[in-house]
């Protein structure tokens, strides 16, 4: 049993050395014209053995750590009470996302302007991931593709504007609309398949839109992007310095303010909060309708959910087509944020942020894929000072949060068991 | 009257045909039995009439409509419920989530009245209205399953061993449900390899063997046929 444990142990400290030396041990140095290897500083080599030892110790004494570990007191308070009523519960949530909005709608004023920019970010991917609930927390469709739709969304709100001119109120409709009719066009042909064939599938349409604007050079602007596409505008005034468009007026001049660069990044925050309000409300409705009961029905049951009349493709069309709208909506905020977009921006990388916001949320429930989206999204940007190992710290947070809470944030709740007093 | 009618009907999975030429007839307001070992294509038979997968040949004709090729989805919707094999309840729900997906298509008022119904019939499923139906025993789970094929007001309803992994007081319990259904007015269509029970309670019987119908008759005949006694009654 000891012989075996340090055997296990020596092995782990080993893997430690192989990992992390060739990572930590080398740079690469740009010498004129040409790189050269160079061995890192004694302190890092000496930093990189005595992780490995520190591997070894907890390896081989790891019986005993958890040992003790175990008589630690339980630091989480709630661990001993009894989950809440539903009826309390659901109270309580409303209560919550009723302060959060609150909140949110008068704190751009007090913060700096970066914040706020990264807010309104945080609200894309509320959006976005709120969208990709439906279709794989509720339908338990996989979809990686996702940021397909997204494309579609941002791209007919830059073409557009470029070709016709066309505004930002303009552009939300009929972006998520497009976006919605092509999930649905997507969608018809790939529903029959399941599980991991959908995902490859759908990862597959994701790729081709990306492809597709990259390659459509005389549309698209091909990797170069589209730019200059407008800021939103509230009811014909701009927030620019300069009016750009005939007829309107300038915000800072309408309200005879000093021209400011804040009003606009405020004001692009608070059109992403309504509109992410919106996309929580709506799907909210959705989920208490029918047409939600059916797609939790399919997601549970396929076989069943037939054999009761449900129309399989109808059902997972919608959750599609749903999904893919919403995505459109995010897509043409996005674009209106950002002034500029390339394909570059709607990478497969993307689709998996989206798809681990949901699953870290806790598929299906919306108040736990709101907290992931800010969590996820804010994450990098805190661990920034960490520079090159950021993402290595958000790598190792997600595989913790699984391996802790495998099923979520605040997984989705329908249930009060009542256990009846009987004989 | 006839309720069902499976004329010559044929059905392939791929390359392999799983029934030769199977002919059924269920009229209004029987119990029919189909018994049969495991393999013979009892399942198949089933599914074919709800259409997933299609005769490959021959008709399948539902209170005189043929409904061979329509979509299964159509053919749920008329007049038609099945409790499948395995029960398929949709776990994660309450029962009465479970119920109400059921009645889908149904109004409100219709989905009230078939609720209560169904709580009549089944006192248990009452008590756990909002516990979440994966929770429930295997005898309450069975008794969900066919109370939500209730919940849609069939005129016929198909059941796929109901008896499957049951306390034989449970079993009774199911049995006496099914005569009851019959009693409503309901065709029952009854799949079993629980031969004994099944054709006590049958007005007729079909015997399946390997994709073909070897025997037919009424319900107490055959259980008195040697046949029958010694290949399905234990002897």
């Amino acid at each position: 049993m000891a012989a075996n444990n340090y055997r296990h142990a020596l092995f782990c400290a080993i893997v430690t050395l192989i990992i992390s030396f060739p990572i930590l041990g080398f740079n690469l140095e740009a010498k004129g014209i040409n790189i050269t290897l160079t061995g890192a500083t004694t302190s890092t080599i000496i930093a990189v053995i005595l992780a490995a030892v520190a591997v070894f110790v907890f390896q081989a004494f790891r019986d005993s750590f958890m040992v003790m570990l175990g008589k630690l007191p339980n630091l989480n308070p709630l661990a001993g009470k009894e989950p809440m009523e539903q009826s309390k519960r659901v109270k309580l949530e409303s209560w919550v996302l009723t302060g959060i909005v609150v909140f949110a709608l008068f704190w751009p004023f007090l913060v700096s302007r970066g914040s706020v920019d990264l807010a309104t970010l945080v609200l894309i991917y509320i959006m976005l991931a709120l969208g990709l609930n439906v279709v794989v927390g509720l339908a338990g469709l996989l979809d990686l593709g996702y940021v397909a739709f997204y494309a579609v969304g941002a791209y007919t709100f830059a073409l557009l504007s470029q070709y016709i001119g066309i505004s930002f109120w303009m552009a939300l409709p009929i972006g998520a609309l497009l976006a919605g009719l092509t999930g649905m066009i997507l969608g018809f042909p790939v529903l029959r398949l399941r599980g991991d064939y959908l995902a490859i599938v759908t990862l597959g349409f994701g790729e081709i839109i990306r492809i597709l604007l990259n390659n459509w050079t005389t549309l698209t602007g091909g990797p170069n992007g589209i730019g200059g596409i407008p800021e939103p505008t509230l009811f014909g005034m701009e927030f620019g310095r300069r009016i750009k468009e005939e007829g309107n007026t300038s915000f800072h001049e309408t309200f005879g303010i000093a021209y400011s660069g804040e009003h606009k990044v405020i004001f692009l925050y608070l059109i992403a909060l309504v509109l992410a309000v919106i996309t929580a409300l709506i799907i909210r409705r959705f989920m208490r309708m029918p047409v939600g009961r059916a797609w939790e029905a399919l997601r549970e049951d396929e076989i069943a959910a037939r054999s009761l009349g449900l129309s399989r493709t109808a059902v997972k069309l919608s959750a599609f087509t749903i999904g893919a709208f919403f995505a459109g909506f995010a897509g043409t905020v996005f674009a209106s944020k950002q002034g500029f977009i390339s394909p570059e921006s709607f990478v497969f990388l993307e689709s998996a942020i989206i798809l681990a916001i949901v699953v870290l949320g806790g598929m299906g429930s919306q108040l736990g894929v709101i907290l992931a989206a800010i969590a996820v999204t804010i994450l990098p940007e805190l661990a920034r000072e960490f520079s090159e190992y950021r993402m290595l710290i958000f790598g190792a947070a997600m595989v913790l949060m699984m391996v802790w809470r495998p099923q979520g944030l605040l997984p989705m709740r329908r249930i009060h068991i009542t256990l009846n007093k009987q004989g | 009257m006839s309720m069902l009618v499976l004329e010559d009907v044929h059905t392939h999975y791929g390359k392999i045909e799983a029934l030769h030429g199977v002919s059924v007839e269920v009229n209004k307001g029987e119990i029919v039995s189909l018994i049969g070992a495991n393999g013979a294509g009892k399942t198949t038979l089933l599914m074919t009439v709800c259409g997933m997968p299609q005769a490959s040949s021959g008709r399948v004709i539902l209170e005189g409509r043929d409904i061979t090729t329509e979509p299964t989805a159509q053919i749920m919707r008329s007049g038609l419920a099945i409790v499948p094999e395995g029960r398929r309840i949709f776990s994660g729900l309450t029962v009465e989530e479970n119920l109400h997906m059921g009645g889908f298509f149904n109004t409100k008022s219709e989905i009230r009245k078939s609720q209560s119904h169904v709580y009549e019939l089944f006192p248990r499923l009452k008590e756990r209205e909002h516990q979440r139906a994966g929770t429930m025993s295997g005898g309450e789970q069975q008794m969900l399953a066919i109370g939500r094929a209730l919940m849609s007001r069939p005129n016929m309803i198909i059941l796929d061993e109901p008896s499957l992994g049951l306390a034989p007081l449970i079993i009774k319990q199911i049995f006496e449900i099914i005569g009851h259904l019959r009693d409503e007015g309901i065709t029952v269509f009854l799949v079993e390899q629980n031969a004994h029970q099944a054709l006590h309670l049958a007005d007729r019987g079909y015997v399946l063997e390997t994709g073909k119908i070897r025997l037919h008759d009424t319900g107490k005949n055959l259980l008195a046929n040697p046949d029958v006694q010694n290949a399905y009654l234990g002897g």
